[in-house]
């Protein structure tokens, strides 16, 4: 107990104190470089070595709104020295206008890649883009007009200023150029699509690989004949401008029409009201397709509500009471997915989903009898329907993942030898 | 009629189609301007078809409390919860729907205390629903789903403190599993996803699909 006292006593002692006065200056001495480093103890620079290649151009590929500025690296860059760029109208003027201001260890080339490449040399230069319009915001600015920038390096009270003067004009792009790759894998994958399309036409009897979610779609409707019940259609929560809105609205058009084949119920749940009015022409178009128009009642394709949680409340009641022999589950969904699959699920119905939100389909996996898995949603049009053309598309998607797998295997041989120009080839901008 | 109704909406996808897919490669101010614009109507129709919407639930539940149909008592819910929120909507704190929107309203109160925590109750019980689903997919009765269930347990304990008390090598092996094989297959979606938008935007585009534009008389 007595040793334990006088611990903290002894800590204190006079020879103890000297002991660590010592320890701490030579800590102090020794650990200088770093707290310097880290700004913690950091002394402003007494002189500035000024950067170099300070130059001004119009930013490539953009709507000609900015202007890029580039200079090289100074020995002085730390984190308490600033790089100032003023902007002037006049290459005469006083340039007292801050367009920007930067940590001088801070906005290289390596983050407009757009530009610069991946050169390894990008480390070495400063990078910035000056948008003058907010600069100079609420002035009037003629849009030919050339902007002139000074830069200065700012240590404390210490700051010198180039001499050079730079000067560029901001104009907008035709094209963007860095997106040519874009545009020639979407330009070949089209051109292999409409060949294809083409080409069914002439051969009309295309082997389909089976896909046992649209098999089911027959077996899940004479289910719901059978048993005189109605059958759920459940759009997801996207509007009608995302393409998996667009293809279940396709795959519900085809439903339909074998709905009013089969003289069973439909019903369509919609929380987006747009939505809502496109599945009523669509089911109305499948029931005169079918010749009984009369069987069409706008009534059943209907808005439930057009918030998330409130939607699923309301298609969960649905389920709940009115017992639909099968479900689809079609389109983009989000949290509500499992709930939704879940209640459909315990009310005994067959359920089959159609999903491209890959975070939602293992719930589908889970939960649904049959799942169709990313461009399987999209194949369910031309499937259930077999028309020609639209199978085309079909085998179009295989040849274009035959393409992809190849340049796969190739840019991972390539990769592994260190040559990574295949990655940058695909690269989006 | 056919022409109004089928070719003219085929020539506007077209045109809009072909149009909106140049635009991404263009960036050109004008080019800007044009998808502002056309994303101006996109919003306007959306605020107009609220009108449809509306329409449509009311009309709907109107009729099944009129039938009397089984259930009907919730849609005087319905009728109930629009009147009041239209109702407070309207008076605006007092100060009538035709000036700015007032804060502290009976309106925000309705929100705040009535539709946020009903929403976050209907989430609640996606946990309740995670567990039966992990529950029915992690019976080992295939090969396939005793692979999903071995890759599941690592995963959950490599999530939680107790699995690098159980061993380094089980988060090591959770991220290698969540960053190889589970993003080679996400990423294996996600080109399919790919290819099969590019195949429907073009099906759209030139009139292939038609099925969207409906029909009537």
């Amino acid at each position: 107990m007595s040793s334990n006292r006088t611990f903290p006593v002894s800590f204190f002692t006079v020879k103890t104190f000297v002991v660590r006065k010592y320890f701490f200056v030579a800590a102090i001495i020794l650990l200088s470089p770093c707290l310097l480093n880290t700004g913690i103890f950091a002394q402003l620079p007494s002189f500035l070595i000024p950067p170099t290649e300070f130059k001004a151009f119009d930013t490539p590929n953009d709507a000609g709104e900015t202007i890029s500025l580039t200079w090289s690296i100074s020995p002085s860059d730390a984190p308490d020295v600033f790089y100032v760029v003023y902007i002037d109208k006049d290459k005469n003027g006083d340039f007292e206008k801050e367009a920007i201001r930067i940590k001088s260890n801070a906005s290289y080339r390596t983050a407009a890649p757009e530009i610069y490449g991946h050169k390894k040399s990008n480390g070495n230069y400063h990078y910035v883009q000056i948008f003058p319009k907010k600069v100079f915001n609420g002035e009037t600015i003629d849009k030919r007009r050339v902007y002139y920038f000074k830069l200065a390096m700012v240590a404390g009270n210490n700051k010198i200023v180039l001499d050079t003067i730079a000067s560029a004009r901001a104009h907008g792009n035709w094209l963007h150029l860095k997106k040519t790759n874009n545009f020639l894998i979407m330009m070949t994958l089209s051109a292999i699509i409409l060949y294809f399309i083409v080409h069914a036409r002439q051969n009309p009897n295309m082997f389909l690989r089976k896909i046992s979610g649209l098999d089911a779609v027959d077996e899940a409707l004479g289910r719901a004949t059978e048993m005189g019940k109605p059958v759920l259609f459940v759009h997801g929560l996207t509007g009608m401008g995302s393409i998996s809105t667009i293809a279940a609205t396709n795959i519900l058009g085809r439903i339909a029409r074998k709905i009013a084949d089969y003289d069973a119920n439909l019903k369509v749940v919609n929380n987006d009201p747009i939505v809502m009015s496109v599945s009523q022409e669509v089911v109305k178009e499948s029931y005169l397709e079918a010749g009984r128009p009369d069987a069409y009642s706008p009534d059943n394709v209907f808005l439930v509500a057009s918030e998330q949680f409130p939607y699923v409340a309301a298609v969960g009641g649905i389920m709940t009471r009115e017992r639909p022999a099968a479900n689809f589950f079609v389109g983009y969904f989000y949290a509500e997915a499992l709930i939704l699959a879940e209640t459909g699920a315990s009310t005994g119905a067959i359920q089959i989903a159609g999903t491209d939100a890959y975070t939602q389909l293992p719930f589908f996996i889970t939960t649904c009898d049959y799942t169709l898995i990313g461009e399987e949603l999209y194949a369910a049009s031309a499937y259930l329907s077999r028309e020609p053309m639209l199978m085309g598309t079909l085998r179009a998607q295989d040849v274009g993942k035959g393409i992809l797998i190849v340049i796969l295997i190739l840019g991972t041989i390539l990769a592994s030898f260190g040559l990574t120009f295949i990655t940058h080839l695909f690269e989006a901008f | 009629m056919n022409f109004l109704k089928r070719t003219i909406p085929l020539i506007i996808a077209f045109v809009m189609g072909v149009l909106m897919a140049m635009q991404y490669y263009v960036p050109h101010k004008l080019s800007q301007d044009l998808l502002e614009v056309v994303s101006k109507w996109d919003r306007i129709i959306a605020g107009f078809a609220v009108f449809i919407g509306a329409y449509s639930l009311l009309h709907l539940h109107w009729t099944r409390i009129k039938r009397k149909v089984e259930g009907w008592g919730y849609s005087v819910f319905v009728y109930f919860g629009a009147i009041i929120t239209l109702l407070f909507g309207f008076l605006n704190g007092g100060k009538f729907f035709w000036n700015d929107k007032q804060d502290g309203t009976m309106f925000d109160w309705l929100y705040y205390y009535v539709q946020v925590p009903a929403g976050a109750t209907i989430f609640s019980i996606l946990a309740f629903f995670i567990a039966s689903a992990a529950y029915r997919t992690f019976r080992a009765r295939t090969n396939e789903s005793t692979v999903l269930l071995i890759a599941a347990i690592v995963v959950m304990l490599g999530r939680v403190p107790i699995g690098n008390y159980i061993s380094p090598y089980v988060p090591a092996i959770a991220d290698w599993i969540m960053a190889v094989p589970n993003l080679a297959a996400k990423r294996g979606i996600l080109l399919g996803v790919s290819l099969g938008a590019i195949a429907t935007s073009l099906k759209i585009i030139f009139g292939i699909e038609r099925s969207y534009l409906g029909g009537g008389d």
